[in-house]
């Protein structure tokens, strides 16, 4: 006889998890019991919302599902901000969460919460089991779902008296199958055609690459079309990294925190490939407007995405690795010259913003941004938090053969912290950066106990303006400058926080002295933060 | 403009809250719905009408294929499809209008299917035009309540909105 409870970790061992997030409570002890003693790594993080976020970042730099845990009610909800988070973004998660007794579901019992229920909107599928012998199937379901076609969230409730229960024996399901989840890789033929004449026609195509592009692990392919086509290359922020910032033809991010260049590209464009890019307002502005003026070829694995925000004049529903291929395979596409110069020359134009002025007694956030990115190795994973501090990274940091991950989707603060330790464990030995407002890291800064507790050598930047600097920048710009709920009065000397847990910090009050210090940073084999005092007035762009 | 969408589901539970909760959080509104099990007792069947425009309905249909329990989306084709629905209206009746509202009801091919002392109920199997048409009829009498189940729609001809094979 085998208990439910073995079973749930004997499936995570078969799907070959090597490491579980999560945060311990009655409902969940049966299972975590067998996790304890299974080779998979437990880390315990410090509130469940982080749980999700580490599972994310370990997910993003991993390529694999991110395991998470919670107890029941509570535990539960707190995790909610970290599945809509992932979501979202489109990150596989496993999320593992215990229920009251079976019996006494929806009598509103000691820590009962309808989690499936509540995550409904946030999750790609989820399970409330009902029998230890569903298990195995489940666990077999819930990661295909989770990793394959557009990936996201799943979420497997599993009530204590079912972790309990006994079943004659355990065999593991070899295939998932669904009868109504049978995603689409290939793209359709005629339509990968279409695109290719519709390309070779253009006089000023673009290429849009997405988050996308990088869960279907096509930066390669992305790469070498680009470069076989001549086709030049904007990013949305979600797709930073996929094309390295010092490729001749990548223009940069665009949207309403975006590079000029790579706005004023897209702007003239006579035709757009949206790679694996769903047209989020925060980059494309007006989407109606794009295809009055450019043709259109949208790309993606999610049919939904296609013709959600922006018309396509050719959709193509696939794997963007596979089309990519077909691309490259069938293209002969030849960028007429005077695009290319046009482009090469926007991108001279382009002044980057922020100059050291080292007299004010700050560190200036946008150099500083490159200074940091010169520093790192090339293949450093770079984390953001949400506000200034992610615009300043996402448009000033070099990244080359690196990540960058951040909350692109849901913008959610705290997640810059979790995220780089999930990261650094999935990948040891690559540089993990993070990048953290004061505002956002106070979100996330009690997980510098599970740094600690396992020894997560990251290097965490705060910018500390004391202030919740981009919605003070909103209130500058339109609300008279009266900062409500902005001003982070009480904010406490980081440097001692970091002490106190025993992590090495230091303050920075210019420029030189943070690129001293962050040189220091990287040659240390622990975990640093160095906080870097910021003009409260610092713009955003 | 009115759609009819014809969706086979897994038959599990929550299933219809996945749905309807697709339409609830894009802020569309259900005219109608009706579930039922259908020749495969593991599959089910859910009937729902909106109104909508054709963005609305293309998104619907995409965001309902993206639910893992769905098995397949149909939007019916005006013309192309028979659809009915059961109604139940109790109005009231004195015995001496018996007669006259017993006449409408066999014109409309209804039936009585209760009858008391100062109330007949009446029940309809048609579609939303011709059971309409019988309460404006009925109206005059007072009607106390009326109960419909949702639309209810096939394909004309062979055609099928089953699952293909398997
Ligand atoms: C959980 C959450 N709450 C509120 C917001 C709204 N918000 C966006 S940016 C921002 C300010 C961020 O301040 P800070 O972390 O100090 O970074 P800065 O902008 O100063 O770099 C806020 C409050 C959010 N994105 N996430």
């Amino acid at each position: 006889m085998i208990s439910g409870a073995e079973i749930m970790a004997e499936c995570l061992k078969n799907e070959n998890v090597q490491i579980a997030f999560g945060y311990p409570g009655a409902a969940i002890c049966p299972f975590l019991d067998y996790l304890y003693r299974s080779p998979i790594k437990n880390v315990l993080v410090r509130e469940e919302q982080n749980a999700a976020h580490e599972a994310s970042g370990y997910a993003r730099a991993s390529g694999k599902p991110g395991v998470c845990v919670a107890t029941s009610g509570p535990g539960a909800t707190n995790l909610i901000t970290g599945i809509a988070t992932a979501y979202m973004d489109s990150i596989p998660l496993i999320v593992i969460t215990g229920q009251v007794s079976s019996e006494l579901l929806g009598r509103d019992v000691f820590q009962e919460a309808d989690i499936t229920g509540a995550c409904e909107p946030f999750t790609k599928h989820s399970y409330l089991v009902k029998s230890a012998a569903d298990l195995p199937r489940i666990f077999k379901e819930a990661f295909h779902i989770a990793s394959t076609g557009r990936p996201g969230p799943v979420l497997i409730d599993v009530p204590v008296d079912i972790q309990a229960e006994e079943v004659p024996e355990f065999v593991y399901p070899q295939k998932a199958n669904i009868i109504g989840y049978k995603p689409r890789t290939t793209g359709h033929a005629m339509q990968i055609k279409k695109a290719l004449s519709a390309m070779a026609e253009a006089k000023r195509p673009v290429l849009v690459c997405g988050g996308g592009v990088v869960l279907a692990g096509a930066r390669d392919e992305l790469v070498a079309f680009a470069q076989n086509s001549g086709i030049p290359v904007v990013s949305t922020m979600m797709g930073i990294g996929v094309v390295p910032m010092n490729s001749p033809l990548y223009l940069g991010m665009i949207g309403m925190h975006g590079h000029k260049n790579a706005n004023r590209a897209m702007h003239e464009a006579d035709l757009i490939i949206l790679c694996g890019a769903r047209v989020g307002d925060r980059a494309v502005s007006a989407p109606e407007q794009m295809g009055e003026k450019a043709t259109i070829i949208h790309i993606d694995i999610d049919p939904a995405e296609i013709g959600k925000n922006v018309t396509a004049h050719i959709p193509i529903v696939g794997d963007i690795r596979l089309v990519l291929r077909d691309f490259i395979e069938q293209s002969a596409v030849s960028v007429p010259k005077e695009w290319i110069d046009a482009v090469l020359r926007y991108k001279k134009e382009f002044v980057p913003g922020g100059e050291p002025d080292n007299s004010s007694g700050f560190v200036e956030p946008r150099s500083f941004m490159r200074v940091l990115s010169s520093l790192m190795e090339e293949d450093a994973i770079l984390t953001a938090d949400v506000g200034q501090n992610q615009i300043w990274a996402a448009r000033n940091f070099n990244v080359k053969e690196g990540r960058f991950l951040t909350s692109g989707g849901l913008g959610t603060m705290g997640y810059a912290l979790p995220a780089a330790i999930g990261a650094k464990l999935a990948k040891p030995r690559r540089q993990v950066l993070c990048i953290c407002g004061d505002g956002s890291f106070q979100m996330a800064m009690c997980e510098l106990g599970t740094l600690c507790q396992n020894s997560v050598n990251i290097k965490i930047i705060v910018m500390q303006n004391d202030r919740l600097g981009m919605v003070k920048e909103i209130q500058d710009n339109k609300y008279g400058s009266r900062y409500a709920m902005t001003l982070l009065q009480g904010n406490p000397d980081f440097v001692k926080i970091a002490e106190a847990y025993g992590i090495p910090a230091a303050l920075a009050t210019s420029n030189e002295e943070a690129e001293r210090l962050a040189r220091e940073m990287f040659t240390s084999d622990r975990a640093f933060i160095l906080v870097c005092r910021v003009n409260p007035d610092a713009p955003t762009i | 403009m009115k759609y009819t969408l014809s969706i086979l589901v897994e038959n599990q539970p929550g299933v219809l809250s996945k749905v309807s909760g697709l339409f609830s959080r894009r802020g569309f509104n259900i005219d109608s719905l009706a579930v039922g099990i259908t020749e495969d007792p593991a599959i089910s069947r859910i009937t729902i009408v909106v109104n909508g425009d054709e963005y609305i309905v293309e998104q619907v249909e995409k965001q309902l294929n993206k639910l893992i329990p769905v098995i397949k989306v149909k939007v019916l084709q005006p013309g192309m499809f028979i659809s009915c629905e059961l109604s139940l209206i109790k109005v009231n009746c004195q015995t001496k209008q018996r007669a006259e509202i017993m006449k409408i009801v066999e014109l409309m091919h209804a039936q009585i299917v209760d009858v008391a002392t100062t109330s007949l109920t009446i029940q309809l199997t048609d579609n939303d035009e011709h059971t309409q048409t019988l309460i404006s009829l009925l109206k005059p009498y007072g009607i106390k309540e009326i109960v419909r189940a949702g639309t209810l729609a096939i394909e004309k001809g062979p055609t099928t909105a089953r699952k293909q094979n398997s």
